[in-house]
């Protein structure tokens, strides 16, 4: 190559990768490569109409009794970390999907899967955390399993529950109920879960300790449903985070959601690490944190109530649901500009620079 | 928080913005470098900030999106060799190579890790004495000198199972083959900031003089932008070409000596092609003969290896303030960031994976998923 010379500019151009013909770990990310896992290949194959309501959890009606019950695999590395461990997160993960359907839960089952070589102690201590979180929230784990593969084919542990619990018969919480006009309520501050998992699996010290804010939120909601009638839809923003939760919401009820940036909660060190490493708040996992989607006129009634209890002490309104660009979530900037909160194709990756 | 809450200041931004538009008279077309750049300006909706005859381009500084194919063949090929465990930035795993992506290669058993740092890829090394650890190392002169130091290190310990892949690039070489093409249309350059933080700013005088074209060092937030813009347009105005310094509390004249050193000890400057734009003599930055024991290009034997690139998207246009990525027909509906046709969607920082991102509602009538 010669310097100097004027260089025309050409084009060039990748091929496109075809469809994917092996999972990749993308498709566990609950962004947009999980849900067409499960438009191409789970819904064709078990299509129902309970299924096709694709909330946190089904909701079924046996001899005139309203029953959700859900189920959730647990596969964090590490399996300890500042807040929780492993345990605490099967339990109050399968707790806060019932929740989320309005439910009271009641009983879980428990399946864990080991690799062969685990330390007996980790399986004890994991166990304690599993019976002091079930204690807490006030379910029985009344079922389970054990299975061992050989060494190299699992990672140490991993952990299924289900869960079972009882909805009353005036709530109707889903998806797709939101309308234009209604009010997203946050329960407090993004990111934290995601951010400590991160930091404790690449070896991140930051300055200050932040914890995962695992928890279960039934009794949150309980406080919620107390107060008014004019809920329309509980998520808990995990893997994927509060833009995935609301992304769904939009698509699922044909509607858009504005979002006002400023009034998102984010902790100072959440924020800091997010920024080093190039991440948005709004796409890292929580584990004790609801969004609502709320009647316009029961907002201020339900944000009251959700700051009286210590898992909503920080809680804010932070959008609206519009009837513009349905099935889309924007943001109002800082600046007062306005941008999309897409749903993200796989997992959040470190940019570069 | 501190350093970023007053470079977010709706009011200090809005400003700014006023003032671009009293001093503006004239159509100017600006250029960040940086893909950070492009990025923040999407995020926050600066172009909707800025008065209509203020038009952005955005530059080839992601260095995701302009790895030429044939060194993601080149990873692709090395993962799938045995005892190799191939490590790289997160984003790198993503990029479409001519038939699979790293992603993929992880997926039917290729040992692929994300790392933070290139001082992991040391740790990994150390830790795996019996497997051959390969570094690919993408980058500007911002991530240069570190990946240096890992090789410097390296040698120093003699750890004889580390080696990288580097495919390093330099901006200023980039700025000359766009200003070169008779086609060009910018007339104003936002400079990398973290690249003059490493280099300094003297070798952007030579292009000022040269093409008599202003290129103020910018910074990465919204007011840095907006700053950067209006001094921009200052010049212009003024009929100045000048580099102007705004990322000041960054950016010396000299840059970073110590960095400086250790790049030039290790690297040395050599032809390099692009993705996007082609080939441009001089603009990358290869590893030295004397670390050559280091070099995966060497070590596994991958210099043959090519790849063509097909002229299929509009990369170039865009990369030249020719179009917009909304201009293309296959924006948000045959080319997304899950299948991308061209380099620019690839990353995150890519124009048209920012546009994607952040401005597809934009597009009337074929708004995507």
């Amino acid at each position: 190559m010669q310097r100097g010379r004027p260089i025309d500019i050409g084009l060039s151009c990748p091929l496109p990768i075809p469809a994917h013909d092996s999972v990749l770990l993308g498709h566990g990310s609950g962004g947009k490569m999980s849900a067409e896992m499960l438009r191409d290949i789970f819904l064709p194959a078990f299509q129902n109409p309970i299924l096709a309501r694709l909330d946190d959890q089904a909701i079924v009606e046996v001899h005139g009794c309203r029953l959700a019950f859900t189920t959730d695999s647990f596969v964090v590395k590490p399996l300890f970390f500042p807040g929780g461990d492993i345990g605490t997160l099967a339990v109050n993960g399968t707790v806060n999907d019932l929740a989320m359907g309005g439910a009271e839960p009641l009983f879980l089952s428990l399946a864990f899967i080991l690799e062969e070589g685990l330390p007996m102690h980790v399986l004890r201590q994991v166990s304690e955390s599993v019976k002091h979180a079930a204690a807490r929230a006030g379910v029985q784990i009344v079922t389970g399993d054990t299975k061992v593969v050989e060494k190299g084919c699992g990672d140490g542990l991993f952990v299924n529950t289900s869960g079972i619990g009882l909805v009353s018969r005036e709530v109707h919480l889903s998806a797709n109920q939101a309308r234009p006009g209604d009010r997203v309520l946050l329960s407090g501050m993004i990111g934290d879960h995601g951010i400590t998992i991160l930091a404790q699996r690449e070896g991140f010290s930051f300055e200050s300790s932040i914890e995962s804010d695992t928890a279960a939120l039934h009794g949150l909601v309980a406080d919620m449903l107390r107060v008014s009638t004019g809920i329309r839809c509980l998520r808990d923003p995990t893997r994927g985070g509060l833009s995935s939760s609301l992304n769904e919401i939009a698509e699922r009820s044909g509607v858009g959601i504005e979002l006002q940036e400023s009034a998102i909660p984010v902790r100072e060190e959440v924020q800091g690490a997010c920024e080093m490493l190039g991440l948005d708040p709004l796409y890292v996992a929580n584990e004790g944190k609801l969004v609502a989607i709320v009647a316009p006129d029961a907002a201020d009634i339900l944000l009251a109530a959700m700051r009286q209890n210590p898992l909503g002490r920080d809680a804010q309104i932070v959008g609206t649901v519009t009837g513009a660009h349905p099935g889309m979530v924007t943001t109002r900037t800082r600046l007062g500009t306005s941008r999309i909160v897409d749903l993200l194709s796989g997992d959040q990756l470190p940019r570069i620079c | 928080m501190k350093y970023i809450d007053e470079y977010r200041d709706e009011r200090i931004a809005r400003e700014l913005s006023a003032e671009i538009a009293r001093r503006t008279t004239r159509h100017w077309v600006l250029m960040e470098i940086c893909g950070g750049q492009t990025h923040t300006l999407m995020r926050f909706g600066i172009d909707e900030m800025l008065p209509a005859n203020t038009e952005m381009v955005h530059g080839p500084g992601c260095p995701v999106c302009v790895t030429p194919l044939e060194m993601i063949d080149k990873a692709i090929e090395v993962a799938l060799r045995p005892g190799v465990i191939l490590v790289s930035y997160g984003d790198m795993l993503r990029v479409p190579g001519s038939h699979t992506d790293l992603f993929h290669v992880r997926a039917t058993g290729g040992d692929v890790r994300i790392i933070y740092s290139p001082t992991e890829a040391l740790k990994i090394a150390r830790a795996n004495p019996d497997r051959r650890v390969v570094f690919f190392a993408v980058g500007f002169e911002t991530t240069a000198p570190a990946n240096a130091m890992a090789i410097w290190q390296a040698k120093r310990e003699g750890l004889k199972n580390f080696s990288m892949l580097a495919s390093h690039v330099l901006v200023p070489p980039a700025i000359r083959a766009l200003l070169s093409s008779p086609r060009n249309r910018v007339q104003g350059f936002i400079g990398p900031g973290h690249v003059c933080t490493v280099m300094g700013y003297r070798e952007y005088e030579d292009l000022t003089r040269e093409f008599h074209v202003p290129i103020v060092v910018g910074g990465f937030e919204p007011v840095d932008l907006l700053e950067a813009i209006l001094m921009l347009v200052t010049q212009l105005e003024e009929g100045r070409a000048q580099v102007e310094n705004q990322y000041v509390r960054s950016v010396t004249y000299e840059g970073n000596k110590l960095a400086q050193k250790i790049l030039g000890q290790v690297f040395e400057v050599c032809d390099r092609k692009w993705r996007g734009i082609g080939g441009i003599p001089e603009s990358g930055l290869g590893i030295r003969q004397e670390y050559e024991d280091f070099d995966a290009d060497k070590i596994f034997a991958l210099e043959g290896l090519t790849a063509e690139e097909p002229p299929e998207c509009i990369s170039a246009e865009v990369l030249q303030g020719l179009s917009k990525p909304i201009d293309c027909p296959a924006f948000a509906t045959r080319c997304t960031p899950e299948s991308p046709l061209g380099a620019l969607m690839v990353s995150s920082e890519g124009a048209c994976a920012a546009y994607y991102q952040y401005r597809r509602h934009m597009v009337a009538g074929r708004g995507g998923n």
